[in-house]
């Protein structure tokens, strides 16, 4: 049933792994290289030693890890080297070994095109957006939800508001256009009342509100979990003597709460700030369509056009290169900033 | 509504009561209201009308027997069955093996170098062209494979494991190892068993995952007789296609094509639905076991 326990023999990049020999030896201690007479005998590094020994003494962790192990490098590592054809003039024709290279020139050409830096205004103005509104919002329920006394009502409630988590974008998208679209039930319900055709779903101009409205719809009850674990981890002394000290509802809300948030909202802001760059690609291509590109047209969605559906490779990949860059770089950077800011960081 | 109130907490004033009342109403009303409406529309004969914006005066349940006796929906919706179905198995297998795998990196030399291999891809993916290429120069292209393949494993949802896999006693193990059982016997026989709650977490995840992936089928799969549910959602339920298609052309006419729209909605989302209220519980869980320390 499970692939690749011991079938998957192809010669990878990985050292080989044979579980052959039924694994009932005595009981390995975690001594490296004391024990390793027989066949490994070619190489005399110490660490080849050790491996080999370890793959005869546990044959078969090795055999757990090789499917993962395959899986990451060909569908990660293999990728992240097919980067290299944003140096080049790729062709799917020529592949990536035959096509030439053409240095910087998908780079400085990026830099010319409107349309890039459409995409690039938008991305921003949306996570701006989303870090102002969406951000937040899981913060201010979870803390309106901790007030309430009631244990059923409050789980209750989390089902309801966890449930658009688990929807795809499609289905989301879906369900907006019935209800907010040009034929949906506020279309309908405004005509009883004389206004006619309204349909927010497909305005240029509010577009930008309603994709952060969609993020906070689908994950605002999603993103309390992890405040909630936090407001839980608050001690009840602290409140205690908050109150004892003339501290009225706010205000322990916000001398107590608020700074048992903090590292959790440390750690989250830093996670977001990779993703600075990487605004819902589902969501804005679904909705492209209707609202058309100068509103819609952010990083992900201009790779994809350009890339997939245009065939304008070289350039497509040096986009989607540099913003993997950047994000990584954010995150590297305020994570540093965190910790020397004197909270934990992410790592 | 009072369950317990600490001696030190003040009463609420009926300002604050009727506050948050409607505040839980706002919210109960914003979030399932799209759900409600959409089912009860799939549900209104042609011609009727909902009562107060919601319960249909004419039930039918037309609109379902016209796309399920066309030819789209169905092998659509079998498509994302069988994709969840062989996609979860495989991922659920591979995740738990390497997480296993990965438990003890000082006996096992070289398991620490792939850890910190998958704990990388976490920080730099490769970006959308340089996957698409692969997935063709594979040869997977329109492959239903092309839907499994690339999203196979989660690094996340490895760690979730291995961390879990990490908290059962060593002495449990030792034991088992001193009794002459195999590194495989003791994963089947001690690590599987206790850690039915997270497997299921992310068997779950994983089989949401599939269910709703709509970007992988998008790029790589153009023959349309292979699309998955969402893909044909999206054509039709959201990009407007002609819904002619989709009918069953015995059963045309005797419904709306709002109400064929719904519909497709309302099957794309029940699977969901339905295993919702079991997996919430053990979500929750599985996110704050993966979360905090990763």
């Amino acid at each position: 049933m499970p692939p690749g326990v011991g079938s998957t023999t192809g010669s990878s990049a990985v050292p080989p792994v044979v579980p052959t020999t039924p694994p009932l030896e005595e009981e390995t201690s975690p001594s490296p290289s004391s024990s390793t007479p027989p066949g490994s005998a070619k190489q005399p590094l110490p660490w080849r030693k050790r491996f080999a020994a370890g793959v005869r003494h546990h044959p078969w962790m090795y055999a757990f890890i090789l499917p993962g192990l395959l899986f990451f490098v060909v569908f990660h590592y293999v990728p992240l080297l097919g980067n290299v054809i944003a140096f080049q003039d790729y062709s799917p024709y020529l592949g990536v070994t035959g096509s030439r290279f053409i240095g910087l020139d998908n780079f400085t050409a990026l830099f010319r095109d409107p349309e890039v830096v459409n995409a690039i205004l938008n991305t921003l103005i949306i996570s701006f957006l989303q870090l102002a509104f969406a951000f937040p919002a899981p913060i201010v329920l979870a803390i309106f939800l901790n007030s309430l006394l009631s244990e059923r009502l409050k789980r209750w409630i989390q089902t309801v508001v966890y449930l658009p988590h688990f929807l795809s974008w499609v289905i989301v998208i879906a369900l907006w256009q019935q209800v907010l679209g040009g034929a949906g039930s506020l279309a309908r319900g405004l005509e009883l009342v004389g206004i006619e055709s309204v349909n927010l779903m497909s305005d240029p101009s509010i577009f930008k509100i309603m994709v952060v409205a969609q993020v906070v719809w689908k994950d605002v009850g999603w993103g309390t979990i992890i405040f909630f674990a936090a407001i839980s981890t608050i001690s009840a002394e602290l409140y205690e003597s908050a109150a004892v000290d003339g501290a009225g509802p706010w205000r322990r809300i916000w001398h107590v709460t608020l700074p048992g948030l903090v590292p959790v909202t440390v750690m989250l802001l830093i996670l977001q700030l990779g993703n600075v760059l990487t605004v819902g690609f589902e969501q804005l291509l679904l909705q492209q369509p209707a609202v058309g590109a100068d509103a819609a047209q952010v990083i992900d969605t201009f790779v994809y056009f350009r890339g997939i559906a245009g065939g304008d490779w070289g350039v497509s990949t040096a986009v989607g290169l540099i913003k993997g860059v950047i994000g990584t770089v954010l995150v590297l950077g305020a994570n540093r900033l965190a910790k020397r800011l004197g909270t934990d960081g992410l790592f | 509504m009072a369950a317990s109130r600490a001696p030190w907490m003040e009463k609420p004033g009926p300002i604050t009561r009727a506050v948050k009342v409607v505040a839980i109403a706002l919210i109960v009303l914003v979030m399932l209201y799209p759900f409600t409406y959409v089912i009860f529309a799939s549900l209104t004969a042609p011609g009727g009308t909902l009562h107060f914006g919601l319960i249909p005066s004419d039930w039918t349940l037309d609109a379902y027997r016209s796309v399920l006796s066309g030819r789209i929906i169905p092998r659509a919706l079998m498509v994302s069955i069988g994709i969840t179905a062989v996609g979860t198995v495989l991922s659920v297998a591979v995740t738990t093996m390497l997480a296993y795998g990965l438990t003890r990196t000082k006996e096992i030399p070289g398991s620490k170098g792939v850890l910190y291999l998958v704990l990388f891809t976490m920080l730099f993916g490769a970006g959308l062209i340089p996957n698409f290429i692969l997935v063709k120069e594979l040869g997977l292209l329109n492959s239903y494979w092309s839907l499994i393949l690339p999203t196979l494993l989660s690094a996340f949802n490895m760690l979730v494991v291995r961390n879990f896999f990490m908290q059962i006693p060593q002495e449990l193990i030792d034991s088992a190892r001193i009794d002459g059982a195999s590194d495989f016997q003791v994963f089947l026989k001690i690590m599987l068993p206790l850690s039915k709650a997270v497997i299921a977490v992310i068997a779950l995840f994983y089989a949401v995952g599939y269910w709703n992936n709509f970007f992988s089928a998008l790029i790589y799969i153009q023959d349309t007789s292979k699309w998955p549910i969402q893909l044909v959602l999206n054509t039709y339920a959201v990009q407007g296609s002609p819904i002619s298609q989709i009918e069953n052309p015995n059963a045309a006419g005797s419904v709306t094509p709002q109400a064929i729209q719904m519909a497709i909605v309302v099957l794309a989302t029940l699977p969901i639905l339905c295993i919702y209220p079991f997996a919430q519980r053990f979500f929750t869980k599985g996110v704050l076991t993966g979360a905090i320390k990763g």
